[in-house]
Parts: C-alpha cells; sequence; structure tokens
C-alpha cells in the first residue's frame, strides 16, 4: 500500500534514476535479505551432510521407523518396547505436553491464591505469602526439582509401608496410585446430560447478560450454571443405576498394579514446575490488581456495590489487562522448564528422545532439529492461544 | 547441569559439523602438538575410572590412557581427562574433542558402524547382572517380574534390560536416569527393587556402598558386554596405536614381561620379547612411534596382569576375581588374547 503509493509518486515525477528510486530499493533489498537467508541454510544444511558423510556418520530420518527398544517408565499413550523411534517421540511430546497442562493449571490456581494474599489485609497471611515468593522464586528451579524428588518423594515409605486413604489412594517411592474409572454400559447417558448442562449454563448466562443490559436486573447465572453442570450429570448417574466401576490399585508381587499411577519422578517435577510458577504468577497477580487505581474501589462502594461485585465487574476487567500478557510468558516458562525432568529421569521429550534415542540411534542433528521444533511449535500454539484471549479482555477502545 | 551437558554436547556437533574438517588423519600429530592426550572417561566409577580425593584419576580404564600417553610421550601423565555422562560420550569423541574414550564402553555393531567410531580391542569382558538388596530375598533374576529396575539410560544396558524382560515375558518399570549416581541414590533410597549394569560395574558401585555385604549380585548374565577404548573413525593410524598399546599390554604379560623384571627382558634372547619391547623389527615406527613404545608403557604401568590387578582383582575393594573368567589370558581359559607382534 505504502510502497504502491511512493511508487504511483515515483512514477509521476521520474526525474531520478531507478537506482534512487524507493520501490526497486526496497525490493532489491528484500530479496538480497532473502537469498543470504537460504544461502546461509543451504551453506549450513549442506556442509552438515557432507561432513557427517566424511567422518562415517549416518543422517537422515529414516531411523523413525526402527524398533526403539528400551522401557519407557511411564507413558501416557500406549507403547512397548518393540515400538518405532517415531512412536518414542509420540510418548515424549504427551508426557511433556501432559506435565505442561497439569503445571499450568496448579501453578495458576497457587498462584492466584498466593497473589491475593500477598494483598491480604491480614499481617500474618500477607506476610507468609511474601515469604513463600521471596524464597521460591529466588532459588533455581533445578535445584528445587532435585530437592522435591530425592528429599521427598524418593524418600516415602516402600510399596509394602505405602501411606494410603481409605484403601484406595496410595502413596510411596514408587509413586502415586489411584482408582481407574472403568466406564459401564449406560455411562454415555451422563456424558449427554453434561453436555446438555455446559449448553444450558452457556445459555442462561448469556440471557442473563442480555437482561442485565437491557433491564438492569440482575440473576444469579454463575450459581445457577454451575448447579446445573453439576447437578444435572449426577442426577442422570444416579438414575442410570451408577454405572461407573473402579479399578482400585493393590499389593501384587513388588509393587502395585490395576489402576492408575504416576511416578515419583512425575511428583517432584510437577510440584517443582506449580510452586515455582505459582511464585511468579502470583507477582503477576498482585500487580494487576495493584494497577486499577484504589479510587475505583471507592467509587463503587459509594454507589453500593457488594465487594464480591466490585472485585468481578470493576477491579478483575481492569487487572486482567495487565496480567494476561506477562501470564503467557510464564505458561511458555513452565512449558520449556518442564524440560528440566532430565535431571531426575522423568521420562519426557527431552530425556527420552533428545537423551536415551539420541544416544541409542546416535541421529544428532535430525534428532536436536525435531525436538527445537517442536518446543517452537508448542510455545507459538500457547502464545497465539493466549493473545487471542488478551484480545478479548483488552479495553474496547471507543 | 546434566542437561546442559547434553544440549551442549549435541549443540557442538550441530557447529562443529559445520566447520572445516579437523584432518581426520592426524590425531597422532595433534596430540604431539598439543603435548597431551585428551582421554574421555566416565563419571567416577571405582576400579576403572575412580577420582581420588585430591583429583587424580585411576583405574583399568584410565590406565589404557595412560599406556597410550606413555607410549606417545614418555610420560603417562600427560592426559587430560574429560569425564563427561555416558549419554554425549559418543558425539564428544565424533565431534574431536577426545582423542580416544576408555569407559567401559560395549563393542556393537551400530556403534562401530553407524556412529562414526572405531573399537579397537576389549580390555574388560562383561556381562549384564542385576544387584538387589539381600533383604529382598530375591535369588534369581528371573523373580523380577514386575520390579522397578534402575539403568542408566543410553547405554547397551537400557537395551539389554529391555529384551530380557522380554523375552522372558515379565514386566518391567524401568528408572533411568544418566547420572550414575542419582541411580545408585535412587536405589539405596529403595526407589527401585533392583540395580542394574554390567557386573563389573555392580562390584565397583557395591564396594562404595555404605555397606556393600547388604547387596548381592543375582548370578544370571543376561548379555555379553566386551569393554574397550574407541577412537574416531577415519584415523585409521591413530586406531593402530590405541589397538597395539592394548595388544601389547596383554602380550607383554603372556610372554612374561613385567614393570618388575623390564629391565631383565631387554636382554632377553626371545625373539617375541625381543619385537615387542622393539629391540627389533621398527613396529613403533611403522606406527609413528619410537620403536620402545612398549618399554615406555611397560616401565610405568606394568602388563595388563598388573594393572587389572592393581585396580579391580581380587584383593581390590572391586573385588572381581580373575581365575577362570573371561579375563583371563587364553593360555589360562580366558579370552584375553594379543594378535601377533610381528
Amino acid at each position: 500500500m505504502t510502497a504502491a503509493t511512493q511508487r504511483s509518486a515515483a512514477g509521476a515525477s521520474r526525474t531520478t534514476s531507478i537506482v534512487n528510486d524507493a520501490f526497486v530499493r526496497g525490493v532489491f533489498y528484500q530479496l538480497l535479505t532473502a537469498a543470504i537467508l537460504v544461502g546461509g541454510l543451504w551453506y549450513l544444511v549442506s556442509n552438515t551432510i557432507e561432513n557427517l558423510s566424511q567422518r562415517g556418520m549416518a543422517a537422515g530420518f529414516d531411523f523413525l521407523g526402527y524398533s526403539a527398544g528400551f522401557n519407557i517408565v511411564f507413558t501416557l499413550i500406549p507403547y512397548r518396547e518393540g515400538d518405532s523411534y517415531l512412536r518414542v517421540f509420540q510418548v515424549g511430546i504427551a508426557n511433556t505436553l501432559l506435565v505442561a497442562a497439569i503445571g499450568i493449571v496448579l501453578a495458576t490456581a497457587i498462584g492466584l491464591v498466593m497473589g491475593l494474599a500477598r494483598l491480604s489485609t491480614n499481617w500474618l497471611i500477607r506476610n507468609l505469602a511474601r515469604w513463600y515468593v521471596e524464597v521460591l522464586r529466588n532459588t533455581p528451579l533445578l535445584l528445587q526439582i532435585i530437592a522435591w524428588y530425592f528429599g521427598f518423594f524418593n524418600l516415602l515409605p516402600v510399596p509394602r509401608q505405602s501411606i494410603e486413604w481409605g484403601g484406595t489412594f496410595f502413596l510411596n517411592n514408587r509413586g502415586f496410585y489411584f482408582p481407574a474409572p472403568v466406564p459401564q454400559d449406560g455411562f454415555g447417558w451422563t456424558g449427554v446430560a453434561l453436555g446438555l448442562g455446559i449448553v444450558a449454563a452457556v445459555a442462561i448466562h448469556r440471557w442473563a447478560r442480555r437482561r442485565l443490559e437491557a433491564t438492569g436486573r440482575s440473576f444469579p447465572s454463575v450459581l445457577v450454571g454451575t448447579g446445573l453442570v453439576v447437578l444435572l450429570p449426577t442426577a442422570t448417574f444416579l438414575l442410570t443405576g451408577s454405572p461407573l466401576a473402579w479399578d482400585i490399585p493393590a499389593l501384587r508381587g513388588f509393587n502395585f498394579r490395576g489402576g492408575l499411577s504416576v511416578p515419583p519422578t512425575f511428583c517432584a517435577l510437577i510440584v517443582a514446575l506449580s510452586i515455582y510458577t505459582s511464585c511468579f504468577i502470583a507477582e503477576i497477580v498482585r500487580a494487576g490488581i495493584q494497577s486499577v487505581s484504589h479510587g475505583q474501589t471507592e467509587a463503587a462502594r459509594a454507589l453500593g456495590v457488594k465487594p464480591a461485585r466490585i472485585m468481578r465487574f470493576v477491579i478483575l476487567p481492569q487487572a486482567l489487562r495487565v496480567i494476561v500478557p506477562p501470564l503467557i510468558s510464564q505458561y511458555l516458562n513452565l512449558t520449556k522448564n518442564s524440560s528440566l525432568a532430565i535431571a531426575i529421569g522423568f521420562p519426557d521429550l527431552v530425556s527420552v528422545w533428545m537423551n536415551t534415542s539420541l544416544n541409542q540411534s546416535g541421529r544428532a542433528i535430525p534428532i536436536v532439529a525435531m525436538t527445537m521444533g517442536f518446543y517452537c511449535a508448542v510455545s507459538l500454539t500457547v502464545s497465539l492461544l493466549m493473545n487471542l484471549y488478551n484480545r478479548r479482555v483488552q479495553i474496547t477502545e471507543r | 547441569m546434566k542437561k546442559s551437558l547434553t544440549l551442549l554436547g549435541a549443540a557442538s556437533v550441530l557447529f562443529a559439523m559445520t566447520g572445516a574438517d579437523a584432518g581426520a588423519q592426524q590425531t597422532l600429530a595433534q596430540v604431539k602438538q598439543r603435548g597431551a592426550l585428551n582421554c574421555q572417561v566416565g563419571l567416577p566409577t571405582p576400579g576403572f575410572y575412580a577420582l581420588s580425593a585430591d583429583g587424580k584419576w585411576s583405574g583399568l580404564d584410565v590406565d589404557m590412557c595412560r599406556a597410550v600417553a606413555a607410549a606417545i610421550f614418555d610420560d603417562p601423565d600427560k592426559v587430560r581427562y574429560q569425564s563427561v555422562t555416558s549419554a554425549v560420550r559418543f558425539t564428544s569423541l565424533a565431534n574431536g574433542e577426545s582423542d580416544m574414550l576408555s569407559r567401559t564402553t560395549t563393542w556393537t555393531a551400530v556403534r562401530d558402524s553407524q556412529l562414526g567410531l572405531e573399537f579397537v580391542g576389549v580390555n574388560f569382558y562383561d556381562g549384564q547382572g542385576f544387584l538387589v538388596p539381600k533383604a529382598s530375598g530375591i535369588k534369581s533374576a528371573r523373580e523380577l517380574d514386575g520390579a522397578t529396575v534402575c539403568v542408566l539410560t543410553g547405554t547397551t544396558t537400557e537395551l539389554n534390560l529391555a529384551d530380557y524382560f522380554r523375552a522372558n515375558n515379565m514386566r518391567l518399570q524401568a528408572v533411568t536416569n544418566e547420572n550414575v549416581n542419582v541411580l545408585v541414590e535412587t536405589y539405596l533410597g529403595g526407589g527401585c527393587d533392583a540395580y542394574t549394569n554390567d557386573k563389573s560395574g555392580l562390584a565397583a558401585r557395591r564396594s562404595a556402598f555404605p555397606t556393600p555385604d547388604d547387596h548381592v549380585i543375582l548370578p544370571e548374565t543376561i548379555s555379553k558386554e566386551p569393554l574397550g577404548p574407541v577412537v574416531r573413525h577415519g584415523d585409521q593410524n591413530w586406531g593402530d596405536i590405541v589397538r597395539w598399546v592394548l595388544m601389547g599390554l596383554i602380550e607383554a604379560e603372556e610372554l612374561g614381561v613385567n614393570s618388575r623384571n623390564l629391565d631383565e627382558m631387554l636382554k632377553s634372547d626371545n625373539p617375541n620379547i625381543k619385537r615387542l619391547l622393539g629391540v627389533e623389527g621398527n613396529i613403533g615406527q611403522g606406527m609413528g612411534l619410537t620403536n620402545d613404545f612398549m618399554v615406555r608403557v611397560i616401565r610405568h604401568l606394568g602388563n595388563y596382569g598388573e594393572l587389572y590387578e592393581r585396580h579391580v582383582g581380587a584383593n581390590t575393594p572391586v573385588g572381581i576375581p580373575r581365575e577362570e573368567s573371561l579375563n583371563a589370558l587364553w593360555t589360562k581359559g580366558g579370552l584375553m588374547y594379543a594378535m601377533p607382534f610381528r
């Protein structure tokens, strides 16, 4: 657009040589940059391939189809020793994403509570939160992961002396064991009810907002919506005769079998990541809330708005605009920090792929490239999603 | 820290590969010019590459480094030791950081042919086994169904373990780490039912436990683990040097030449001894060394038998008896056999 305008301007008064034409120059420099970039990349790649073959080192992606042959202690998706390296890559990705997802949820929850506690009017709560943040965010994450693993999860009792809750949840130094739900015939109806509940809740919420805008009368849509989402499936579940069995872990041989379990390395990683990141999130939340001037709270109070509604309708919408952008960075940090799992041997992508697979197959370059590609793709995706959300909470400027 | 090592290793391959090729044929010249041998060992392990309190390396594999340095410089101390995790050992060798590695590394077809490496011989015949607490009452590896087993990642051990459990239709929970110290801590803390490694490695580790007698090595040997020094592919002359220093150590034992009787042996009439010690022939010069390179090695370090007894023999804390094992000389029923020195 700009270039075209300039061009027509230049075309109209062609008094200077083509060398001085802004459009021609622009195109020239763009092409030059592209050529240098492509050329440099081509040089690096061809040189690498040439040197690899000179040293008799195999290159290429053919190894992805080979059988990996090693055991992975924890996999979210099914995996057996005979599966291919490509499957190992997928296993690593699934494990990393699981850690990132759980870590983000926990870190956000703890961070929110701690951030609000930092602003508490209670001296004890305020200072406890402050010390929590200051101590935990000022020690290295790697140290915390190792400390949680060796200082806590590895020191738990052996399976025969597990810590147990009601004979269904077990914690020992081999991991955390909990019952696995096994849906029976008719469980589908509960799912349908849950779907209906969600749809109804959203519809009621929209209706309530329209009514509020039109008439100024409020309706407790959140309360009613939550009730619908919880009660509808629960009622259906009970009416269809509770069609859900539980596979409860039981001690057999060396360890518990049945149910679901996560290894101690997973627990240590999740705890360390969530706690560490929650400190930063707490500070972000505190800063966000403090960025809304106190005068607004006073004004709302003067109008007789209830404290809970002040938070929800006055402070939070404005605070979120300050909170969301740095929050995105923290989520990305947590995802990338999960690669520290390698220190304690949790099989995340870096551990099973960039360490074990690289070493077993010897294909350093394709493996490093694939790992970098994955982290880049995840970071960009998370960033994109959060930016979309950010655009929604931004103030609508009029 | 460990992760950054891996990343560093991997990244350095990426960048080293893009640089100019460092000249495949000149390792010996580079070592001489540098005035020291860059020799890669593993994270400290008793018997094979142990690190003393004052920072000195010693062990059977360390003596391989020292023997090569002695052959080149007539000084076994001209070695720069590089201790890296097993996960980055081949990368570190292939990209030229190390001149050779000597660190209980198993010779396999894929490693020899696809990683740009060259295995030059075997200085210890080993096999994989399991270490369990005596209190567990486990008597055989077949009883390990469903067990959690600690294993070093990126090793043949890790693959053998999975193979063994698959072949015997047993359930396996493998706790992996690239740092042997983390694994040992986990094992001692009860985080795994068994620790698996080459049996020599198990004996070595156990010797450093607070109470070694509370742990037993199960009788089964589930794999063949020929361990030996490795050099980079492409410099055959350098490979020859390391190979024939190793052969020379074994040959010397077979011929009865050791560090105590060396001066007498130099006057020996036995043509085999004359050739080994460079009194006759030009074996050393043919490799770019001096003809008396084995004299240097034996004077400073001794023969293979002396090295073995000094570091891992029955009278050491590691305590792996040599008689009737694969590591005995071929004349005594073992596999230690040097190709002819002629």
